[in-house]
Order: C-alpha cells, then sequence, then structure tokens
C-alpha cells in the first residue's frame, strides 16, 4: 500500500508511527510547515489530559492514548480538579464518578473545598461547593511525542517531508491516486487527512468533505507567579477547571495558564487563515480579542485571586487559539463516503491523537480497529449534515457545551426542521414535540395525549434531572399502544436497496444470518465486524432475488450504507430510498382491525405472518407492509412514496378512530416499548465490544456461506460468554437512572468480566406495562450478591429479572405473532 | 508631573504583507492591531516618572473608533486617561495628525510638562508627527532617545551614535521621541486590565483637512525571501556552526 497522510500534528505524527509499526512499509507524511511545530493546533495546545468523559468511546480513545504518552515518557500526572460553585454542577459531578467507574478510569474522588485548598493552595475555595479530583490528570508534550513516532516511521523506512504544501488530491474512478505537492507528486494508495482546521479545504481537493470549523479558543498566559518561582516541575499542582465559568488555570512552569470555552463562539473559514508567512505568530494562534475575555478576567480573580490578583504578575502571552468543531462534538475519523481510500484524521484533540492514531492505522491494515469508532466514524453525516449552515450552527452551540452540563436527552437548537415527513402538519397539530434524529424531526411524544396520563395513572417524576427531556405521556402512550393500537412516524428510517445480479452476494457478505430466502421475507440481522462484534443490527426485506431492501435507524443509517456498498461487488449497487419513502408504524391489539377496515387485501395471519411483506391496497394507493415489530405486538411498518404520505396517514388515522388508535412519539418506540421486550439497540447493548452470543441473539442457524465475522462468531458459539445482556428492574421507583451508570455491588466495587470489561447500564427506560423501571446491563456469570446501579452518588438496588434475551413482557410473543 | 504619550494603531504584521487590492492599504483583515514598540516604551516610561513623581499619564491616538483597544492596553499597564481623535478609518499624513493633535491640546486644561512620541510609526515610519507638534507648539524636541532622567525643571536624553552617545538636555516643557530599548515595558496585569475598562477615554470626531500628500499605491518591496542556509546534519555540521558564530562575533 502506497499511503500519503497529510499533516503533522499530533494526529499525522501519530499515524504514520502507528501505519510504520504495523508493517505498512511505503509511507509518505507531508506538512506545509516545518517539524516539529507546523503551525497547527497541536502547537498551541494547551496539552493537559481529563481522562473521563461521559462517552466510552471518547474516554477509550483518552486511556489509550494516555498509556502511550506515559510509555514515551512524554505525559507528567499532576491530577486535576473539576470545581463546583453551584448545586447543578455538584450534581453534574457525581454522574462524573459513574462514568469514572463504568470506563474504568481509578481513583477519583469527589472532594470539599477545604480539600481542594489543600491540593490547590492558591484557589480561593471560599466560592466552591466541591470538586471531583482525578488524580491521573496528566500533561503531556504533543510535540515530543510526535517527533518519536515519526522517528519512529523514519527508522521503517517512511519518507518525512517538511515545509511540503499539498496542491492537489487526484482521484480516478471513485478512489484516491496521487497526491500533487510542492515537492512533485505521490502515487498513493490511501491518502489520510489529518490536517485539523485545514482539512476541510483538503477534503475539497478531492471532492470529498470533512464537516467541521475552526473555532477560537482563548488562551492567557500570566507571570512569572512568585508561588511557582521555586517549581520542581511544570506542573506541581493540580490543574483546575472551573466548570461553571468554562475556564480553566493550570501552572505552566513560573506562569499560570488561563483558558476559557466561555466567550462567544468565533468560527472561522478553513480558506482564510493566513499562511505561514502571512501570520504573525503560527496560523492557529491568531490575534487575542481582548473584548471577549473581559469577563473570564473577573472569573479568574474570583478564583485565584492569589495570582491574578497579584499587580505584578503580568500577562505575557494571550491569543486566540484555532482548534476544530464539529456539528456533533465527536472527531471525523474513517474513511471518507465520497473517495475510497480517502481518510480523515480530523477534529481529533491532544488528549485522543495518539489513540486515534493506533485506531485509525488498524482500521486501515487490519480492517477494524480495537476502540469502536463507531460515533466518530466520518460516515454517520447525510448532506444535510454537512452543510456550512449545519456545521457552524452545531459547533456555535456546541462550543459552550465543552464543560457545560450536558443533559443525555438535551436536544439541539440550531438548524432544526431540515428534514421533515410528510406527516408533519398533522404532527404538529398533535401537539407533538420534536426531538431530532439524523436531522429528522421526530415526535418523541404528543401533547394531545396528555388526557391519557390521568387515564392511565402514570406518576411524573420526581427529580427534574430525571424528568427532563422526558414526559409522563410517554409512558401514556404506551399503555394505549398495548391496550388499543398507536400509529408512529418512522420516516426517519434509513432505508436503500441492494440491487443487481450481485444483490445476493453482498447482503450474504455483510448480513450475519442466511439471506437466500423467499420473496417476501423480512428479516431482521445482525451485521458483524470482522472481529465478530456488532457493526449494526438492521431488517432486509428480499423483494426478488436481485433486489434486497434494507432498513435501518436513521442515526446509523449514513454509516450502514457505506459498509453495503464497500461490499458490493461490479455487479451490485445501492439505491437509496431514504427520502423517497415515508412510514408510518401501526401496532397494538387493534393493528390488524383497523388495518383490515381499510385494505381489501388479506391481511390475516394465516396469510400475512410475521417476518413477512406484501403490498397492499389503501385508498387505491399500494402500500409497502412489512410485519414486524420493535415494540413487540402486533402490526406492521407502512411504506408509502413521500407524495403519499399525507394520504396514508389520514387513512390509518380515521380508521383507528372508533379502535381508539393514538398516536406515539419515539419515546415510545426507542424506550419503553423495546426494552419491555429486551430489543437490543445498537450503539447502546450493541457494539464491536460484544458479540451475538454475549448479546444472547445467537438463536439462529449460522448459514454457510461466507458472511464478515463468521470466524469470530463460530468461535464465539464455542466458547462460554464472558458476560451476557440481562434485563434488571429497578427495586425502588424514586429516581430513575438515564443509562451509562456503572452496575456495582454491595460495597460499590464494579462488576469487571473475564474480558476485563465493565458491567453497565446500557439503556434505562421505564416498562409501563411491567410497572417497573427497566434497566439493561452486561453482566458477567456467577452469584455477585445483591446488585446496585450508582446514580448520583447512591446505590440504588437492582433485581435481575432475565439473564438473556427472553423478554419480561409477553415471553413467548403471542402479541407479535398473533 | 503632566505627560502625555501619543500612539499610533498599526497592524500586527506576520513575515509577508498583503495588499488590499486597490493597493490603498495594507490587508488587515485577518491581523491584530497594537502600537509600535517605541510607543510602549515611551508608555512605560510616563508611567514609571508619574510613579515616582506623581501627576497623570494621558494617552492620545488618532484613528478609527477600533483603536480604543490601544488606548485600553496602554491604561492597563498605568496611563490614567485616554483621548481618541476619531477618524473614518482613513490614513492621515503626518501634518494633518499634527495639526489634529495640536488642536485637541488646546482643549486640556493645563498644558503638558512631557508630550511622549515614538520614534516613528511602525507602518508609515514618517519621522515627523513628533517633531511638527513641536514646532507648532515652540516647544524644544529630542529624537531618538535611549535614556531619559528628569532634573528640577528639565531633562536630561540620551541617544545613540554608534559607540558613544549624544546627551542632551532641555528645559520642560518638552517633546521628546524614544526608541525601543529606552526601558523593558511591563506586561499588563490582570487588576491592571481590569481598571483599564473603567478608566476615562474621551472621543472627539475629526475630519481630515484637504490632504497635502497624496498616496497612489503602497508596493511590496521584493524581499530578499527565506534565506535559510543548512549548515550540515548533526555533529558534522558543527565546524561550520562555529565558523558562523565566529563570522557574527558572538564566538
Amino acid at each position: 500500500m502506497k499511503v500519503v497522510v497529510i499533516g503533522g500534528g499530533i494526529v499525522g505524527n501519530s499515524l504514520i508511527g502507528w501505519l510504520a509499526e504495523l508493517g505498512w512499509t511505503d509511507l509518505v507524511q507531508v506538512d506545509k510547515g516545518p517539524f516539529p511545530n507546523p503551525g497547527g493546533s497541536t502547537g498551541h495546545a494547551s496539552n493537559f489530559i481529563f481522562p473521563v468523559d461521559h462517552s466510552k468511546e471518547m474516554t477509550q480513545l483518552t486511556l489509550e492514548s494516555m498509556r502511550q504518552y506515559r510509555e514515551t515518557g512524554t505525559l507528567h500526572e499532576c491530577g486535576g480538579i473539576e470545581v463546583a460553585r453551584t448545586e447543578e454542577r455538584l450534581e453534574e459531578l457525581r454522574r462524573r464518578m459513574a462514568s469514572a467507574k463504568s470506563w474504568g478510569v481509578e481513583g477519583c474522588r469527589l472532594v470539599t473545598p477545604a480539600e481542594i485548598k489543600e491540593l490547590v493552595p492558591f484557589v480561593d475555595e471560599s466560592i466552591l461547593l466541591g470538586g471531583f479530583y482525578s488524580p491521573s490528570v496528566a500533561v503531556v508534550d504533543s510535540l515530543r511525542f510526535g517527533t518519536l513516532m515519526r522517528e519512529r516511521a523514519q527508522a521503517k523506512g517512511a519518507q518525512i517531508l517538511a515545509n511540503t504544501e499539498v496542491k492537489g488530491i487526484d482521484v480516478e474512478d471513485g478512489r484516491v491516486r496521487r497526491v500533487r505537492t510542492t515537492r512533485g507528486d505521490f502515487e498513493a494508495d490511501v491518502v489520510a487527512i489529518a490536517c485539523g482546521v485545514w482539512s476541510p479545504r483538503l477534503a475539497q481537493m478531492a471532492g470529498a468533505s470533512i464537516p467541521l470549523t475552526p473555532a477560537v479558543h482563548q488562551m492567557i498566559d500570566v507571570g512569572p507567579v512568585p508561588r511557582f518561582l521555586d517549581s520542581k516541575t511544570a506542573v506541581d499542582y493540580p490543574i483546575v477547571r472551573d466548570m461553571d465559568t468554562n475556564m480553566y488555570e493550570r501552572q505552566d512552569g513560573q506562569g499560570l495558564e488561563v483558558g476559557s470555552y466561555a466567550h462567544r463562539p468565533i468560527l472561522h473559514d478553513p480558506d482564510e487563515i493566513l499562511s505561514i508567512e502571512e501570520a504573525a505568530l503560527t496560523p492557529t494562534e491568531l490575534p487575542f480579542t481582548q473584548e471577549d475575555f473581559e469577563l473570564q478576567l473577573e472569573h479568574g480573580l474570583e478564583l485565584v485571586p492569589e495570582i491574578l490578583g497579584d499587580e505584578s504578575v503580568g500577562i505575557k502571552y494571550a491569543i486566540n487559539g484555532l482548534l476544530s468543531l464539529t456539528p456533533d462534538g465527536l472527531p471525523l475519523l474513517g474513511e471518507t463516503p465520497e473517495v475510497k481510500g480517502l481518510w480523515s484524521a480530523a477534529a481529533v484533540w491532544v488528549k485522543e491523537g495518539p489513540g486515534v492514531g493506533k485506531s485509525l492505522a488498524e482500521w486501515m491494515v487490519l480492517g477494524e480497529p480495537e476502540i469502536d469508532l463507531q460515533s466518530s466514524d466520518i460516515a454517520r453525516f447525510y448532506p444535510e449534515q454537512r452543510t456550512p449552515q449545519h456545521v457552524k450552527g452545531r459547533a456555535a452551540e456546541g462550543f459552550n457545551k465543552t464543560y457545560g452540563i450536558v443533559h443525555p436527552g438535551e436536544q439541539w437548537e440550531s438548524n432544526r426542521g431540515v428534514r421533515v415527513s410528510p406527516f408533519y402538519d398533522r404532527e404538529q397539530q398533535l401537539g407533538a414535540v420534536f426531538f431530532e434524529a439524523a436531522a429528522w424531526e421526530r415526535p418523541h411524544w404528543y401533547e394531545a395525549n396528555a388526557p391519557l396520563v390521568e387515564e392511565y395513572g402514570v406518576k411524573p417524576r420526581e427529580h427534574e434531572w430525571d424528568a427532563r427531556w422526558w414526559s409522563p405521556i410517554i409512558n401514556a402512550e404506551h399503555l394505549a399502544m398495548r391496550e388499543r393500537a398507536a400509529m408512529f412516524d418512522l420516516t426517519a428510517f434509513c432505508v436503500f436497496d441492494v440491487v443487481g445480479p450481485g444483490a445476493l452476494d453482498c447482503v450474504q457478505t455483510v448480513a450475519a444470518r442466511q439471506m437466500n430466502v423467499p420473496d417476501g421475507r423480512v428479516i431482521y440481522t445482525p451485521v458483524l465486524a470482522p472481529g465478530g462484534g456488532f457493526k449494526s443490527d438492521l431488517t432486509i426485506m428480499k423483494m426478488a432475488d436481485d433486489r434486497f431492501r434494507v432498513v435501518t435507524g436513521g442515526a446509523h443509517g449514513m454509516a450502514d450504507m457505506k459498509w453495503f456498498r464497500d461490499h458490493c461487488g461490479p455487479d451490485a449497487w445501492i439505491e437509496d430510498h431514504t427520502s423517497a419513502l415515508c412510514t408510518v408504524g401501526l401496532w397494538g391489539p387493534r393493528a390488524r382491525d383497523i388495518l383490515s377496515s381499510i385494505t381489501s387485501d388479506d391481511v390475516s395471519n394465516e396469510s400475512f405472518p410475521f417476518a413477512t411483506w406484501k403490498t397492499v391496497g389503501v385508498d387505491g394507493l399500494g402500500v409497502l407492509a412489512s410485519r414486524i415489530s420493535y415494540v413487540g405486538d402486533l402490526g406492521w411498518e407502512l411504506y408509502v412514496p413521500f407524495e403519499h404520505g399525507a394520504a396514508l396517514w389520514d387513512a390509518v388515522w380515521e380508521a383507528g378512530q372508533p379502535h381508539g388508535v393514538v398516536p406515539a412519539g419515539i419515546g415510545v418506540y426507542g424506550t419503553t416499548g423495546r426494552l419491555e421486550k429486551a430489543y437490543r439497540a445498537f450503539g447502546f447493548e450493541l457494539d464491536q465490544d460484544y458479540d451475538v452470543v454475549e448479546a444472547d441473539m445467537a438463536w439462529w442457524k449460522v448459514k454457510a456461506e461466507d458472511f464478515v465475522g463468521k470466524d469470530a462468531h463460530l468461535a464465539a458459539r464455542e466458547r462460554e460468554p464472558a458476560a451476557v445482556c440481562c434485563t434488571l428492574t429497578l427495586t425502588g421507583n424514586t429516581r430513575f437512572p438515564l443509562g451509562r451508570e456503572p452496575v456495582v455491588r454491595e460495597d460499590g466495587s464494579p462488576l469487571i468480566d473475564a474480558k476485563g470489561r465493565r458491567s453497565y447500564v446500557t439503556s434505562a427506560g421505564m416498562g409501563p406495562s411491567l410497572g417497573k423501571y427497566i434497566l439493561m446491563s452486561y453482566l458477567p456469570p456467577g452469584d455477585h450478591g445483591q446488585l446496585y446501579v450508582q446514580y448520583m452518588e447512591e446505590l440504588h438496588p437492582v433485581t435481575v429479572e432475565v439473564v438473556g434475551s427472553r423478554p419480561p413482557f409477553d415471553p413467548d410473543n403471542e402479541r407479535i405473532r398473533s | 508631573m503632566r505627560i502625555l504619550v501619543c500612539v499610533k494603531r498599526v497592524p500586527l504584521t506576520g513575515g509577508k504583507m498583503v495588499l488590499t487590492d486597490d493597493a490603498q492599504a495594507l490587508e488587515t483583515r485577518h491581523l491584530g492591531f497594537t502600537i509600535s514598540p517605541h510607543e510602549e516604551c515611551a508608555v512605560e516610561e510616563a508611567v514609571r516618572i508619574v510613579e515616582a513623581e506623581g501627576g497623570e499619564v494621558v494617552v492620545m491616538t488618532l484613528g478609527p473608533a477600533e483603536a480604543e483597544e490601544q488606548l485600553r492596553d496602554c491604561m492597563a499597564i498605568g496611563a490614567d486617561r485616554g483621548i481618541l481623535l476619531e477618524t473614518q478609518g482613513e490614513e492621515w499624513d503626518a501634518q494633518a495628525t499634527a495639526g489634529a493633535i495640536v488642536e485637541a491640546l488646546h482643549s486640556e486644561p493645563e498644558p503638558f510638562h512631557l508630550l511622549f512620541f515614538g520614534n516613528e510609526s511602525a507602518d508609515a515610519g514618517g519621522y515627523q508627527v513628533g517633531i511638527r507638534v513641536a514646532h507648532a507648539l515652540g516647544l524644544p524636541i529630542v529624537t531618538g532617545l535611549k535614556k531619559i532622567d528628569l532634573r528640577d525643571g528639565s531633562v536630561r536624553c540620551e541617544r545613540d551614535v554608534g559607540g558613544p552617545r549624544d546627551v542632551y538636555e532641555a528645559p520642560l516643557p518638552a517633546v521628546l521621541t524614544v526608541l525601543e530599548g529606552l526601558n523593558l515595558p511591563r506586561y499588563p496585569s490582570v487588576p491592571g486590565r481590569l481598571r483599564a475598562k473603567q478608566k476615562p477615554l474621551a472621543r472627539t470626531a475629526v475630519s481630515p483637512p484637504a490632504a497635502q500628500l497624496e498616496k497612489l499605491r503602497l508596493i511590496v518591496p521584493e524581499g530578499q525571501g527565506k534565506q535559510a542556509e543548512i549548515l550540515g546534519d548533526g555533529a558534522a555540521a558543527a565546524p561550520r556552526v562555529v565558523e558562523v558564530l565566529q563570522e557574527l562575533g558572538v564566538a
């Protein structure tokens, strides 16, 4: 493989080093600037690392990065404290404790103001309520680390070129072919763009997009600080993150660095970044805008008056440093969906750089990274999420969330209403509360259903945090569905057909289950990664020998589509129907009564059994009805072309009135309905870290044909699972964990399985028909005694209802097959 | 002691200058702004004198509304108040600038004992404004100063002439233009920054008189470009490095 890595910051350096380590030899790295600091964001980074994040993926990348920094002697552990000025923040720090335990970050503890003072004597602890202390917080030398990685690659024959600017990237037949630079052309099979804030510009050269925006992070350095004059190391004191003011204060030799994420979002355009020659400092160290920092000075003065109030301590350096922001705050990693062989290694910070370098190298060389990168996969975006309007809107909104308290259900406010179904007007009239998924507006519940709350006696949640982004109406809609019927807007599904003479080969390769089935069948199937973990799970309708229709969740749909396209031979291709078809879900014991009243086609159980699809006529419309369910009740997904959507909705709605049909939102579809049925969800229970046997979903026979992940899957079937996905219920219904909390023993110790994975709550939500609050979690085998979920630093007892996938509600699936 | 320091808002450039399309100005869209190092020393000197002797430091500039930023910077390191002679953003020639300063001084309640200027501005480099102001006010002027000592009613000034120094003594009030190296300017402290926000700043709109000089266009001179010479690699480069150090007279 001929590889060109563009960029010599923390990411490019890590990547080239790891590619060499994994055995690729034909490597070239270019950067338009000089080494070791070519002028990108790495050069002015503050270089500290707080390991705990609520995201498993980001924490894993960070921990792997810290391991590499430590191994190379470029890490200095100094500890760090996230301090709270408000009660709300203290609560957030308690959540941080849960995430630390779930992801295995050791030694974290909550500290009192007095303890903070002891650790960091120059703060004024009187304004603080407490803090979250992470002893493993560290400062790293990212430039030194980068140099070591470049040298590692060089020693294995890589060609490293500084002061070499890329002038073009040539693409032929959808594949990257060469990189043209000021020092000549380089043929390439693989090109990685690790250019930080410049990445969009480079991607554009190849006709691809990397949706990020350069944004300003303000930073000042003051000194000399009398207290630091005798410091033994560059950082003798723990780093302080003043979370409520979106600021940090850290010792840097004899100085104190003060940084902020509090100011207004200041976004730039990659094309307007000055050249190295034009820039007064480096291109990513922009002139400081004092007016944006005034309030921060006051806040800093409040917290560290001893230093910032000292007239002899001067502001010696102040910049508006550029960093990369993305629409959802996550990195942009992986092969671009537009150009084969063109990889994005962008929107990565110093704290994740080495881990990302290793993971991407594994992905390129071995076909799969050890750390699951599904949240960071650049293929995740729909075209609507790559527009400048979306990128800038979300980046601006996300910037101030950097240190924010972000509720797991929190919705974005900018650039909404971009994709709406044909039922949108009807839903608005019904008081739909819309949540967003993949830029689609989806009703999460309907205020018009408020009277059902009393009818079904649904209780509100006492605690504001537990009740935020939630409504008791969800549970009421659920109960109405179980008793009568409910209709859902599922238009956000990603729907695409695999077409052509080679269609069967493609789906057989991608899907774990047998796809060579009679026309009219609907197969729910895992899609496996090469290592046997979950790449996705989805349903496939057999339409004809040369046509298979894939239906998958909106959020992960684009990545799934790329995965199928990657496995299409020359005689198979993909047709995307996502924006051509809309979907009404109709489920509940009355669903058949409703559907049969608007169609003359036979929809009886005998002629239209579960897991099949048919075209039925409704008011002259041809409706594709697929008898399948994610809520565990009798019913169908009904598909029509977009222009017939409103007519279909109206027909079902009218016919449903005598049967008491209700509109129901994704609160039911995505949480309450599926949890009662122990249905797993991709990105929650299902990810690359767990296999099909552990998910207890290996109830199907392994086909003779080859498929991705088959060997690993067969091996998994041969061994005892190290953990099994279980349904737990909360014993008392006073607090309601929202997911990702650790499952622990009575003494608070974590459950760790034989593979070193910790048990945590993968999904949480009410099971209204069970009258219990449900938690799913992978548990190692054996008796662990009474188990608890650790939520807000309290232990809540839980009961293991089911080990494995047997549904706690309607365990024999009588409803769905009725 | 009442001291006036005149400063000018100038772009903070890198190695390569880019002109606007009409070649009438530097392209400053993505640049920061500052005052020249000479002027930083002038402000520092004035603040030190007033810290020692008492009095007031007033900092004045002629420039666009945004030049408030530079006045606040000066106030952050100790100037007491600011005067902004606010233009519409156009460049004024030295004669017009000096005229506006002299005019503005008429409305000051009391005359200044010392008027500091940088020896020349960092952008136009006309070397004239201080001299023109002194001439208009009929005050003595000493230029290019590297050292200043106040005596009773007079000021002792030193300027480098390459080796020895010329020493001048001028009666107060006087106009002094100074050079970088006069002192080591302090950095602003955080309390200084916060105080600067509260300090008084007077804005007076000024309109340019008919220009006596006409700017045709700016030209970026053909630079020598980067002249990097690679002396060698690793230990083998040592003899050549020694040679270069000897040529430079530092070894």
